[in-house]
């Protein structure tokens, strides 16, 4: 299969990867550079276990051409601690306030939240629910996920 | 009130830190080096002979390493009643049996090969409708049965039948009766990671099984039994289990795909990875099991219950798994729910050309108990008796016997509707008939374990380093429920160590005492107390080693201090203090005198005792390990199914208020209160995580989620089209939360994972019922469903 050199940031670092022009950039992600955070949960951008931030914007990268990448800035969930590993607000939330259960789909509902947060640092819940509408979660009823979310808003705000 | 450092507090769940930062590593991450990647062929047919199989192309296909048949694979039937094979040879009697199989280098080569697989087939009459196959006549799905013999019908050799007391006398004896016809459909489980394993044998032909299950013995003890029959008797099985994607019942069986990993790693000699995809996960995974009832009740002319008369067919699909069993539990509730003393309940089960079905949190107990708690309502109001009072009339309480022979220890029902009452302002809003109404349903469910096999038991072993730090090899399953959070706090309060000096491993039959399985809202109750017993022995070792070794380090630190400092003046101290292990008591790493927990000596970080007791000197060094074995004074049930099966049992009230809008059919969910009789909560937030998720898929059971089937076929296999609830569908729930603790519990504890689903769905219906006067007697209760209803209502007035 025809192969596709494609440079892009990834979590900050500048990368190339030399993939079948046909790849997703989950698959990329996944296979390529081997991280594994983004899950594929449906592969048909229904339920988004894949989400990624994509200059700023969450989006499917089940559903995402990998030659749509090239020159963009990709975060996964691998990214958005500090680099000395101190949590980001979310990650934390999502642990005291067991916004995580299975895990599966909460790669993606995080990044779906950091995109927001980024956005627009002190939503309503509706505001919160709307940005993981597409974030299905199977354990939780996204009850204490909308809490845990709006709980990291506050840190967030209150760090400056 | 309790001085617990740890239990019944919200932990937060840092101990699963990987999962938040995406270095949890789940089967789909999983790679061994060599893999293959398998792939599997399933029927084009709903019932077909098969007529030829042609591979010589996806053979020839580079990169494919094996292709497997029902031809070329030992026929050896696998399954709760051994009715299916591996791979199907000659007949597939629904559209997910597994015709051929692939293993190849990639998954799209794996994908590429199986379309290149040729399969002619000559259609076979179906069967869909379960009352119509009972039918003489109707197509048979089997044409022998598990051995070997020619089948007569298509009713399954499993005839469930419990009886209890007189229901002709209970008849009689009623002032009101109400017969209901009431039935549940298929929903898929939704776990969010797809179903998937890796095989891997070793040159001596062992096999490492990386999967999923959360039965990880009985996982184990299939795959042995697979093993004599294929000619690896005596060869070793491990289990092992990756993080696990969520499994709401779905890893209770050993499912066919992996049984047809073993084959394809067995053939290539290579680890071979078979992983679904969301489609397959709808198409080929066995659903929560349907079911119709006919349920009769009556009660005498002060609403007590006289009788209960179940009749229940069940949808088998083509083959067996645990949906064939789910009337086991069906029982419980049907005997059991409310006093009632004369019981009859039976249940066919019927083969069919649809999907087979298998376990969903609750079991069969949803479906029951949709049976039961419409029935409640119906009779309540051929009785004119508010609902809310007639089920407290008939409630269940501390000390009875049921008609099960359950023996209810614990029982906060009466707390649990009570509260409903409070919460939903009943008696203001009940009855209103304006779109809006309210409706309540209850629950019982085993909560202290459940003896369906001969051993409940659960292992479990500690050992503690030298520094302190403890491991904990724990042989459930977490599937998301927040064990390794809730057994560490168990461990930590029962041992006296902190939580985050903990490490388990969990899911592992190579390292791992034996497990009944993580099912039946059983891990935190049974877990649990083996971990206090386990805690118990190694706090006693870690004391005795204490009292011997604790006055050395003492008075070997004064000497220290006499040396630098010769002024230095040893105080006179009463070692007597802690001449005694009884005397002792560990909490939060620090070693102390019961009757002087400050004693500025004697007050030592348990690692000092540890590393002293190990670095001692020949012969005496030792290490502290215990272990303990947990396997509760229950029985399993006797011929004529009854027993008391688990050590307490859960109770609890969903009740609810909704808005119906006669235009559209569409409910709304204005309020939810979920009501639960938890024993104690080990940890507050975690639990609360049990009850909203639970509910949540209650509500999707009763308003939305249905695997739709024409003619066997699923046709909704994706998330666009199967209405799972989103985030934006907002259910405001409250939870109650009634701890009057459990004496047989682990701190009090009880099971809490599946009882918050169980209830949730007939509330609504009965809360349908009180805004708007239509029952609505099937599930899910569509808008269309509620349109229809209304239409017959107004047509009959």
């Amino acid at each position: 299969m025809k192969k596709v050199s494609i440079s892009f940031t990834l979590n900050g670092d500048a990368v190339t990867a030399e993939v079948p022009v046909t790849w997703t950039l989950l698959r990329t992600l996944r296979e390529f550079f081997e991280l594994t955070g983004p899950k594929e949960g449906c592969g048909a951008g229904e339920c988004g276990a894949c989400t990624v931030i994509i200059d700023g914007e969450a989006v499917n990268s089940c559903l995402y051409p990998i030659p749509e990448v090239e020159g963009r800035t990709v975060t996964t969930i691998e990214g958005i601690a500090d680099s000395d590993g101190t949590l980001h607000p979310l990650q934390n939330a999502f642990l005291e306030n067991n916004g995580v259960q299975c895990g599966f789909c909460t790669s993606g509902m995080i990044m779906s939240a950091k995109s927001l947060l980024d956005h627009k640092p002190d939503p309503t819940e509706d505001e919160i629910r709307t940005s993981i509408a597409g974030n299905l979660c199977r354990c939780t009823g996204y009850v204490q996920i909308v809490e845990a979310i709006e709980m990291a808003a506050e840190t967030v705000k209150q760090k400056g | 009130m309790s001085d617990h450092l740890y239990v019944g507090k919200s932990v937060p769940r840092t101990i699963e830190t990987d999962k938040v930062t995406g270095r949890a590593i789940y089967i789909d991450d999983l790679k061994r080096p060599g893999m293959l990647y398998g792939k599997i062929l399933y029927s084009d047919y709903v019932h077909a002979r098969i007529k030829s199989i042609d591979t010589s192309k996806a053979e020839k296909l580079a990169g494919v390493r094996a292709v497997l048949t029902g031809y070329n694979i030992p026929d050896v039937r696998v399954g709760f009643l051994k009715d299916q094979s591996v791979l199907k040879k000659d007949v597939v009697r629904q559209f997910r049996d597994e015709v051929a199989a692939v293993a190849a280098v990639s998954p799209d080569i794996a994908e590429e090969a199986i379309g290149l697989i040729e399969v002619e087939y000559e259609e076979l009459p179906a069967v869909f409708d379960p009352v119509e196959a009972m039918k003489e006549g109707a197509p048979l799905v089997h044409e022998v049965d598990a051995r070997g013999r020619p089948a007569k019908s298509n009713i399954l050799p499993l005839p469930w039948n419990f009886q209890a007391g007189d229901v002709e006398q209970g008849r009689k004896d009623s002032a009101y009766i109400v017969t209901d016809k009431v039935s549940t459909t298929w929903v898929n489980q939704c776990c969010m990671g797809t179903s998937g394993c890796i095989a891997e044998f070793d040159s001596n032909n062992n096999l490492t099984m990386y999967n999923q299950t959360n039965v990880i013995f009985g996982d184990k003890g299939r795959i042995s039994e697979y093993f004599s029959q294929i000619g690896l008797k005596g060869k070793k099985v491990r289990v092992i289990n990756p993080i696990v994607g969520g499994s709401f019942g779905t890893k209770l069986d050993t499912d066919i795909y992996e049984f047809i990993c073993i084959q394809l790693a067995l053939k290539t000699r290579r680890p071979v990875k078979i992983l679904f995809d969301r489609e397959e996960e709808f198409r080929a995974l066995p659903p929560r099991q349907p079911a119709m009832f006919t349920i009769e009740q009556g009660c005498d002319s002060e609403g007590k219950l006289t009788f209960r008369k179940v009749e229940a067919i069940l949808d088998n699909g083509a083959y067996t798994s645990w949906g064939a069993t789910t009337p086991s539990v069906m029982m419980m509730p049907m005997s059991s729910l409310y006093r009632v003393p004369n019981v009859s309940f039976k249940a066919t089960c019927v083969y069919t050309n649809n999907i087979y079905c298998q376990a969903m949190r609750g079991y069969g107990n949803p479906q029951a108990n949709f049976a039961v708690e419409t029935s409640m309502d119906t009779l309540s109001e051929k009785a004119g008796i508010d609902p809310a009072e007639f089920r407290l009339i008939n409630r269940n309480q501390p000390g009875d016997l049921t008609p099960m022979r359950l023996k209810i220890t614990s029982c906060g029902l009466k707390e649990c509707i009570d509260s409903v009452k409070q919460e939903l302002d009943w008696s203001e809003k009940k009855g209103k008939r304006n779109g809006r109404g309210v409706g309540m349903a209850s629950l019982i469910h085993v909560a202290g374990g459940a003896r369906v096999t001969l051993s409940d038991g659960h292992g479990i072993m500690i050992k503690v380093d030298e520094d302190g730090f403890v491991d904990v090899l724990e042989s459930g399953t977490d599937q998301g429920q927040g064990s390794p959070t809730v057994i560490s706090q168990i461990v930590a309060e029962s041992l006296g160590v902190k939580p985050e000096d903990i490490s388990l491993t969990f899911g592992d039959t190579g390292l791992c005492l034996w497990d009944a399985g993580t099912h039946a809202s059983r891990h935190t109750f049974m877990a649990g107390n083996a971990a206090i017993v386990a805690c118990e022995k190694a706090k006693k070792q870690i004391l005795e080693m204490a009292v011997e070794l604790m006055p050395r380090l003492i008075k070997g630190g004064f000497k220290k201090k006499k040396r630098k400092d010769p002024d230095f003046v040893e105080p006179d101290l009463d070692y007597s203090l802690i001449s005694d292990p009884e005397n002792l008591n560990i909490r939060d790493r620090m070693i102390f005198p019961k009757n002087a927990p400050d004693h500025p000596y004697f007050k030592m970080d348990v690692s000092q005792v540890l590393r002293r007791g190990l670095h001692v000197g020949t012969g005496q060094s030792r290490v502290v390990v215990a272990e303990a074995f947990y396997d509760p004074p229950t029985e399993t049930l006797d011929r004529e199914f009854k027993g008391n099966l688990s050590m307490t049992y859960a109770f609890g009230t969903s009740g609810v208020e909704v808005e119906v809008d006669e235009e559209t059919g569409e409910v709304k969910i204005l309020q939810l209160i979920a009501a639960h009789d938890v024993g104690k909560a080990m940890n507050p937030t975690l639990l609360l995580g049990q009850v909203y998720g639970a509910v949540y898929t209650g509500v999707g059971y009763g308003l939305t989620e249905e695997i739709k089937l024409e003619k066997g076929k699923v046709m909704n296999p994706n998330f666009l089209d199967y209405k799972l609830l989103t985030a934006m569908d907002v259910i405001p729930i409250e939870p109650v939360v009634i701890e009057p603790g459990d004496e047989a519990g682990p701190y009090g504890a009880k099971g809490v994972g599946e009882p918050g689903l169980v209830p949730t769905a007939p509330a609504i219906a009965n809360a349908i019922y009180d805004a708007i006067g239509v029952r609505i007697r099937d599930l899910p209760i569509t808008p269309e469903r509620v349109l229809e209803a209304i239409k017959n209502r107004d047509h009959i007035i």
